[in-house]
């Protein structure tokens, strides 16, 4: 088969699959859905892993062109297209394998509910939007595969839709990521206006030129055309990758049913906004006030939202805030101009994060959905598997030797440390910092779910049993490259440039080559962890939980109660929510009340529409009655229209 | 006249020869199997359509015949093929109705096909005389058709408005191509045209002549304010005769309008696209305005037809191979969607009492969900809503209008098109956010089911792929 071919059906089989299951919902029933979307998937995994060797291990040229033609506005090409390098095929494989976990996973999680095949047909079609948003070649397809993600999220959050809670999580997160999506949009539109093009090449190419110039953005205040650019487009990331203040949508969206939290809010959509910035990081080079921006608002998350995990009693909570605060290390990465190594934690970060939210779900399978770890407890002896996996995960987050989630964590933290920019310092205080936070929420996690004393009542233990295959086949699965994948990829990845040819750093200002000339591969660099601050940062925060969750239970009671106030704001979780609620919400509602009333129903609808409409509805009704029937008033009428005409055209004119 | 002049016109000597015989034939057919008369009117349809074809014009060839009183070019093979395809259409609705209604006769075919054959003479028209001959035939075609219930006191009103106001409107048009003649010295229409280049502009007797033209021009057509026989007509007449009268005809006055006007009075083209702008400003507002104030679906179709007559003299007066093309393709889209409509009231019919009242709709969709979104997608058309092929057809002659100058009218045409919206918008909402008063399931024959399944579709398709039959408009004026 042709390359372009190939390329073409993997984004189009879960396309078509999802159509299949979501169509045809009766013809083909559940275990047809299944099958067809699982094959589809699968496939197009398969595809990926074949392209990405090809990128990977062979001479492979980038390949960008256009599949097809959209239309021509204006002299601007509106284009479906594919740009396929090493970035492009690693997210490939990323999305297409988590989803293709994810799937089988569902199996089991999905079993008995009534929305099976909907749920299948929505997975399906996320694939396919995301692959459409991580292969694009310009701007407008990035922007149509990033409303799509956008929609099918709002989908499956929304998923039990007969849930008030899940209704209005979903209303949360789609209002949120509209304000994302303005920034995104309002950027696409400045890269439009100023580079005339919105093919990525294109407009790589002419971002030099547009550097130094200048705009006035409000009244008088001069901006860098670039900075403006680059702020713009990562607003847009700020929704989607749920950064502090764009972040409140993503712990609600944990409404949804747990694959989902897995395969998008977690492992896929979330870091598009990082896929995002890494895949124009020819033009974030070109900003350095951008790039601070982006490294005071990663480490801002990076950090207090750990925090907020640390008294969260829900297991996929704990999980949720633990992802806003790895996205935030990813941004910090970003905002370090350490693209490749943002892209690698994001890689292993999709891996572990799955698992650990696949585990959870399986944790809540056994506990016929009760999500609260108060009543959790010894869990670990009785689904010894899902004990297992969640322990790799877990020390895959906590960034411990060995690991994949070290080598991506330990060298985000090396490379904010080379950097000298606004916001630097701050950074290495907060990445330093989230370690211990990091090991400290993700062990009380551990410990109430799996260890210590049972406290779920005696009827419910009788009942709990470890999952079956299909969802302990996945976490195995994802297990695997949760211990492995940084090892054998850090190397080829960060160092080999393998990524060299889809990410561009200035090479003036080039913390990975900094950090890359004290790496001596991979097992030194491990071995070299146990000796470093980081590790003993960790193994704090692992002391501390131990102590308290696994012996001294009534510390955490203690603590609580004498710092009352800074439980209150953690548990509050700073006040995002109220404020959106009160000043935004509530001042847009009152804003909303008052020009609804004065201006919509009084002018608009009282005056011009339902004014103009009585105007013509009367003017109808009388000048229906100039047609009386009569023949000689129809003769007349047309003999006064002739002799009108005669005198206008004829006699006038003389 | 030799052999070739008479392969020429072949489809009409052929449509004529075959209304007599389907006029003969029928008087030897029971009244159970009218249907042989049914089959033989479709298949003569069909024939036509194959000798019109295999004889087809190449794109901007013309040769005319018979001392310049016929022509033949591919404008008019494009006009003569659909209003064969208008007519087989119309034959399908029909039956059902006729059936019904007692009045499955022959004489409905033959003389639809003659009305037919006055279309096509209109459409091959080169000559002052022969225009008037066609418009004659197919007028009278059409008075009688009007009364083809002869019980209907209704229908008898309407045959006779129809009559006398058409009989003065061909008195003025006559009148006009008297004064033409006299003026010029020729009926052969490029002749005129050849002698209005050398005449002196504002020669009184010719603007005179023009005016009487124009005025017949729009009493066919129907544009205000030569319009009051028109809602009369298509409320007294008998359902499928409207249907017929609504589609075809408009097709042979289109021809008769770019016959005269394009090719006969081209030169004068300044004080004619005034006049038209006229009548289609005027006919757009009182047609959208009008039909507001219906109760009843076939007064309200025929003011939607005054106001489409306003589009299609809007795509006229621009004067130009642009605006004809676009002229050409709103008639032809008309033409479909007015005999869709049509048929759905034919489908709402029962027992012969014609549904024409826009409470007949109310809760379709709960009857019949196919054919409300089959009038759903006629009634989008109609107003003109984009993807539908309607939406096309307005876009191109205001395009053309705009090309031409003509802003302010254009501007109005919108706007025009924005209130019309709201009583096509109208049934819709009845069909689907209304209770039925009638909870009888919709039935009707398998073909006339097929026929108004594909009219319906064929408003998404052509819409979908306007760029086909745009095109073959375009080249029948290039």
């Amino acid at each position: 088969m042709d390359i372009k071919t190939i390329l073409l059906l993997i984004p189009l089989l879960p396309l078509i699959g999802s159509a299949i299951a979501g169509l045809l919902r009766h013809p083909i029933g559940r275990s047809g859905a299944h099958t067809v979307t699982i094959l589809a998937v699968a496939s197009s995994f398969g595809l990926s892993a074949w392209v990405a060797w090809q990128v990977f291990m062979t001479d492979w040229e980038v390949l960008n062109y256009t599949v097809y033609k959209w239309a021509v506005v204006d002299g601007i090409e509106l284009e479906v297209g594919f740009l396929i390098d090493s970035l492009t095929a690693l997210m490939m494989v990323v999305v297409t394998f988590v989803s293709f976990m994810v799937h089988v996973y569902t199996i089991g999680y999905m079993k008995d509910d009534p929305g099976y095949q909907r749920f299948f047909a929505y997975i399906n079609l996320f694939t396919f939007a995301m692959l459409m948003l991580v292969m694009a070649n310009n701007f407008l397809q990035l922007f149509f595969g990033w409303e799509a993600v956008g929609l099918v999220s709002y989908l499956l959050i929304g998923f039990w839709f007969k849930k008030e809670s899940a209704v209005r999580a979903n209303l949360k997160a789609f209002l949120v990521n509209r304000g994302g999506d303005f920034g995104l949009l309002l950027g696409v539109a400045a890269v439009l206006m100023y580079m005339g093009s919105l093919d990525y090449a294109e407009v790589f190419a002419a971002a030099p030129t547009v550097a130094g110039q200048t705009m006035t953005v409000f009244g008088g205040v001069e901006w860098s055309v670039m900075t403006f650019i680059c702020i713009c487009l990562f607003i847009g990331a700020m929704g989607k990758s749920a950064q502090v203040p764009l972040h409140v949508w993503l712990p609600d969206s944990m409404e949804g049913p747990t694959p989902i939290s897995a395969l998008i809010h977690a492992a896929t959509m979330v870091t598009a906004g990082i896929f995002m910035v890494a895949r124009l990081s020819p033009m974030y080079e070109l900003s350095t006030t951008a790039l601070s921006f982006i490294l005071i608002i990663g480490a801002i998350t990076a950090l207090f939202m750990g925090l907020i995990g640390i008294v969260q009693n829900d297991i996929k909570r704990v999980v949720a805030y633990s992802t806003l605060s790895q996205l935030g290390y990813m941004t910090v990465a970003l905002g370090a101009s350490a693209y490749s190594v943002a892209i690698f934690h994001l890689m292993t970060h999709a891996f572990f994060k799955a698992l650990l939210f696949l585990a959870a779900g399986s944790v809540i399978i056994a506990m016929h959905h009760k999500q609260d770890m108060r009543e959790m407890g010894g869990l670990g002896r009785i689904m010894p598997i899902t004990a297992v996996t969640a322990w790799v995960g877990s020390l895959a987050l906590i960034g411990f030797p060995f690991f994949s989630g070290f080598f991506s964590k330990d060298i985000i933290i090396e490379s904010v440390k080379q950097i000298d920019r606004t916001g630097a310092s701050f950074a290495v205080f907060a990445v330093y910092a989230g370690v211990v936070v990091t090991a400290l929420y993700t062990f009380r996690m551990l410990y109430l779910t799996f260890h210590g004393k049972p406290r779920a009542d005696e009827e419910m233990l009788s009942h709990a049993h470890e999952s079956p295959w299909v969802v302990t086949l996945p976490l195995v699965l994802l297990a695997i490259p949760s211990l492995l994948v940084g090892y054998f990829t850090v190397e080829p990845l960060l160092f080999g440039g393998a990524l060299s040819d889809a990410i561009y750093i200035d090479p003036a200002n080039d913390p990975v080559a900094a950090v890359g000339s004290h790496f001596h591969g991979p097992a030194a660099f491990a071995l070299h962890g146990f000796v470093t601050p980081v590790f003993w940062l960790a193994m704090l925060g692992v002391g501390l939980s131990t102590w308290i969750y696994l012996f001294q239970p009534s510390v955490a009671e203690n603590v609580k109660r004498r710092f009352h106030w800074l439980w209150t704001v953690l548990d509050r979780k700073y006040g995002f929510d109220e404020f959106y609620q009160n000043i935004v919400t509530g001042g847009g509602l009152k804003l909303a009340g008052f020009l609804s009333r004065r201006g919509d129903r009084m002018i608009i609808d009282g005056w011009i529409v339902h004014g103009s409409a009585r105007l013509v509805g009367a003017v109808a009704a009388r000048v229906r009655g100039v047609q009386t029937g009569f023949l000689y008033h129809y003769a007349f009428a047309m003999i006064i229209g002739l002799v009108a005409l005669v005198f206008a055209f004829v006699l006038l004119k003389g | 006249m030799i052999v070739s002049e008479l392969q020429l016109a072949l489809p009409e000597i052929f449509i004529a020869a075959m209304a007599c015989v389907v006029l003969i034939a029928d008087l030897f057919v029971s009244d159970e199997r009218r249907g042989l008369t049914h089959s033989l009117a479709l298949l003569v349809l069909a024939f036509a359509g194959i000798i019109t074809l295999r004889l087809m014009m190449p794109v901007g060839e013309t040769v005319t015949a018979f001392s310049e009183t016929f022509v033949r070019d591919r404008f008019g093979d494009i006009l003569k093929l659909f209003a064969y395809l208008v007519l087989i259409g119309v034959f399908v609705y029909a039956k059902h109705f006729l059936r019904m209604a007692g009045l499955y006769k022959g004489e409905f075919y033959s003389l639809s096909l003659f009305a037919l054959l006055g279309v096509m003479i209109m459409i091959s028209a080169s000559s002052l005389l022969t225009v008037y001959l066609g418009l004659e035939l197919l007028a009278l075609s059409s008075y009688a058709l009007v009364a083809l219930n002869r019980d209907s006191a209704r229908g008898a009103e309407a045959a006779m408005k129809y009559f006398i106001l058409g009989s003065l409107a061909s008195g003025i048009l006559l009148f006009g191509m008297s004064l033409i003649y006299g003026a010029t010295g020729s009926l052969a229409l490029s002749e005129i045209a050849g002698a209005l280049g050398q005449a002196a502009s504002g020669d009184a007797l010719l603007a005179f002549g023009l005016v009487f033209l124009v005025v017949g021009i729009a009493f066919k057509l129907g544009a205000v304010p030569f319009h009051m026989w028109l809602p009369d007509v298509y409320h007294g007449a008998p359902v499928a005769v409207t249907l017929l009268i609504a589609s075809l005809p408009k097709i042979g006055y289109l021809a008769l309008a770019i016959r005269l006007l394009a090719d006969g009075m081209g030169p004068m083209h300044e004080d004619w696209q005034a006049m038209l702008a006229v009548l289609a400003a005027l006919s757009l507002v009182l047609g959208n305005v009008v039909a507001i104030a219906q109760s009843n679906i076939k007064r309200m179709l025929a003011y939607s037809t005054i106001s489409h007559v306003g589009f299609i003299l809007l795509g006229l007066l621009a004067a130009s191979p642009a605006g004809y093309a676009a002229a050409t393709f709103y008639t032809l889209v008309y033409a479909l969607m007015s005999a869709g409509a049509f048929a759905m009231i034919i489908l709402l019919s029962a027992n012969g009492i014609e549904a024409e009242n826009l409470d007949d709709f109310k809760g379709l969709n709960a009857r019949s969900p196919w054919f409300a979104l089959m009038m759903l997608m006629l009634m989008f058309s109609l107003a003109g809503i984009p993807v539908f092929v309607g939406f096309f057809a307005k876009w191109q002659v205001i395009a053309a209008a705009i090309d031409a100058g003509f802003t302010g009218l254009a501007i109005l045409a919108v706007v025009t098109a924005v209130i019309g919206a709201f009583y096509y918008l109208r049934v819709v909402k009845l069909m689907y956010f209304d209770e039925p008063e009638n909870t009888t399931p919709v039935t009707a024959p398998f073909d006339f089911q097929t026929v108004l399944s594909i009219n319906g579709l064929a408003m998404l398709g052509l819409g979908l792929f306007s760029g086909g039959l745009i095109s073959l408009c375009i080249s029948a004026f290039s």
